[in-house]
């Protein structure tokens, strides 16, 4: 159901832009007004999310921690793990952010006939290491990262020294012409898995909705438009770069002769973008908004107080003296002060 | 908001990378490359075409070049047919830089504008020769 649906949706947004070029001509739609517009929704989407994030009170000090917390001097504290202070929350979301530390930690779950010959019946359930999520995840964001970051040679003139050291080392290989770009090859095999693991382990499967494979098959769709358009139905990328250029100088310009295949990359792309703050993808920006990671465990030294706490009215007993002390003495009653 | 100073100083970081091209560009005037093609070996050509039809050579001279590289590295084929039948030597810098022997002016203007550095003339002669 998720599958056909997130393939359907794909399948649509192609043809959308095909016959929105080929057939009406609506070159300016796909490759002005869309492109606005998917920018706008992305960088207003988002603060709108984080500001919403932020607005929500944290009623208790919640990190998960998973390594000896700062106690006495001679018990060596695990900094990264349990971090107390801002110094180490900074390491640990830095571990997490560029590392995924915390997938690195996943485990496959299997229930297995323990020892077929003296248990006969019996099941156990065994955990062992599974790095092939992580690892996949790991070099699929980083290949995206790369790509995005490489795409900036048709946003600036002079394009940054440090963008030309990242496509010198993805085309490291120098195979064919124009140079075959390793990360092109990383980020469809890691899409690719990312995928296939969704679709044939029944309990991943059975948790995934369209939420989860449309994303999946719109970066696919990417992926592969980009590559066609890259070695093998080639367009010129000098008048693609006359068109981003007229995007962010914000004199928008249409060349003439630009390949459909073109606005068709482009569009998914503009989806990708209108649909990130709105889905799970926002995970880019709710990271750093995780309290089970940007706390610090320190709610032994410092009280955390609960932003959900009301005023409690409050009437000391001085103060109930100071109120009552005539009627007090009347009855007898001792009181403090004279 | 809680946390409201580190939570906005966040949210510009995240604004400034994303608007970077559009705050790079305020105010640049970019120019498109304007490739010459008036050599005196072009401006001698009757009829002023390239090896290949215009569009496919803008999009596609750098696949030919790979392919004539091949024919005449792998394959020791020296001549290149094109799709209307004509024959033409296959050689970087005595076919493609006898047209265009403004590399400057032609090729370079493009490869610039598109901050492509190609490793070719490491090896290959950029003047005639
Ligand atoms: C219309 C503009 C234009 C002109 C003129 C032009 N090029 Fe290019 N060339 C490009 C673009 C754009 C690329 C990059 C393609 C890419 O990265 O997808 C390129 C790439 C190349 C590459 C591959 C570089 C690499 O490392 O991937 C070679 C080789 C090349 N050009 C040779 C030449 C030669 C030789 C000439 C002059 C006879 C020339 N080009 C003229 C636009 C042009
Ligand atoms: C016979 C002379 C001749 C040879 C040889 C030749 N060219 Fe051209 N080239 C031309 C002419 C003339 C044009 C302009 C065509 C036009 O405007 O229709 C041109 C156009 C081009 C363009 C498009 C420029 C633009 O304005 O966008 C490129 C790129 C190019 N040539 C690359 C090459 C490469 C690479 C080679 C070698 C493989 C080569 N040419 C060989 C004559 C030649
Ligand atoms: C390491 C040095 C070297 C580099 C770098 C190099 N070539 Fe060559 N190339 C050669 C040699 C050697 C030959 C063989 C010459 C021959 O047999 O005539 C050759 C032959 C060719 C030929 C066919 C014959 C001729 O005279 O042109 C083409 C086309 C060619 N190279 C294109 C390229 C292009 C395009 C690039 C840049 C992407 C490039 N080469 C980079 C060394 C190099």
């Amino acid at each position: 159901m998720g599958i056909s649906f997130s393939l359907l949706a794909v399948t649509v947004l192609i043809l959308i832009a095909y016959s929105g070029v080929k057939f009406a001509g609506l070159h300016f739609f796909f490759g002005v007004v869309i492109p606005y517009i998917a920018i706008a929704t992305f960088v207003i989407g988002i603060i709108y999310r984080v500001v919403k994030w932020g607005l929500s009170p944290v009623p208790f000090c919640i990190p998960t921690t998973c390594g000896q917390q700062e106690s006495l001097p001679w018990i060596k504290q695990d900094k990264l793990e349990n971090p107390s202070n801002t110094l180490g929350v900074i390491g640990r979301m830095a571990l997490e952010v560029l590392f995924f530390r915390s997938l690195f930690r996943n485990l496959k779950f299997e229930v297995d006939v323990a020892n077929p010959t003296e248990m006969k019946d019996e099941s156990r359930v065994i955990y062992s290491s599974d790095k092939w999520l992580w690892l996949s995840g790991l070099i699929f964001h980083w290949s995206f990262l790369i790509i995005i970051v490489r795409h900036l040679r048709f946003f600036t003139e002079q394009v940054p020294s440090l963008m030309r050291l990242l496509e010198n080392l993805d085309g490291w290989f120098q195979i064919g012409l124009p140079h075959f770009y390793v990360t092109n090859l990383v980020v469809l095999l890691s899409v690719t898995y990312l995928f296939i693991r969704r679709v044939i382990i029944p309990q991943v499967r059975y948790i995934s909705l369209a939420a989860d494979y449309f994303p999946l098959l719109l970066i696919l769709g990417i992926a592969v438009t980009g590559i066609l358009m890259r070695y093998f139905s080639r367009v010129d990328i000098v008048d693609v770069k006359i068109l981003t250029i007229g995007l962010v100088s914000f004199r928008p310009v249409i060349p003439e002769g630009l390949g459909i295949i073109f606005y068709i990359h482009l569009f998914l792309v503009c989806t990708l973008f209108i649909y990130f703050p709105f889905s799970k993808l926002v995970h880019m920006a709710g990271v750093f908004m995780s309290p089970t990671r940007n706390l610090a465990n320190n709610s032994r030294m410092q009280r955390y107080v609960n932003p959900w706490n009301y005023d409690v009215k409050i009437h000391t007993y001085s103060e109930y003296e100071e109120e009552f002390r005539g009627k007090m003495k009347k009855a007898g009653i001792p009181v403090e002060k004279g | 908001m809680y946390n409201g100073s580190k939570i906005i100083v966040g949210l510009i970081v995240f604004a400034g990378i994303v608007t970077f091209p559009f705050i790079y560009n305020l105010g640049k005037v970019n120019a498109k490359p304007e490739p010459k093609i008036d050599t005196p070996v072009i401006q001698q050509l009757k009829e002023k075409n390239c090896i290949e039809s215009k569009e496919f050579m803008k999009a596609n001279h750098m696949q030919l070049l790979n392919k004539w590289r091949d024919m005449v590295v792998r394959n020791g084929k020296r001549v290149y047919v094109n799709s209307k039948g004509e024959k033409y030597e296959i050689s970087l810098q005595n076919t493609c830089l006898k047209c265009h022997s403004n590399k400057k002016e032609f090729c370079d203007e493009c490869h610039n504008y598109m901050s492509v550095k190609t490793h070719c003339w490491n090896c290959h002669l950029e003047s005639k020769g």
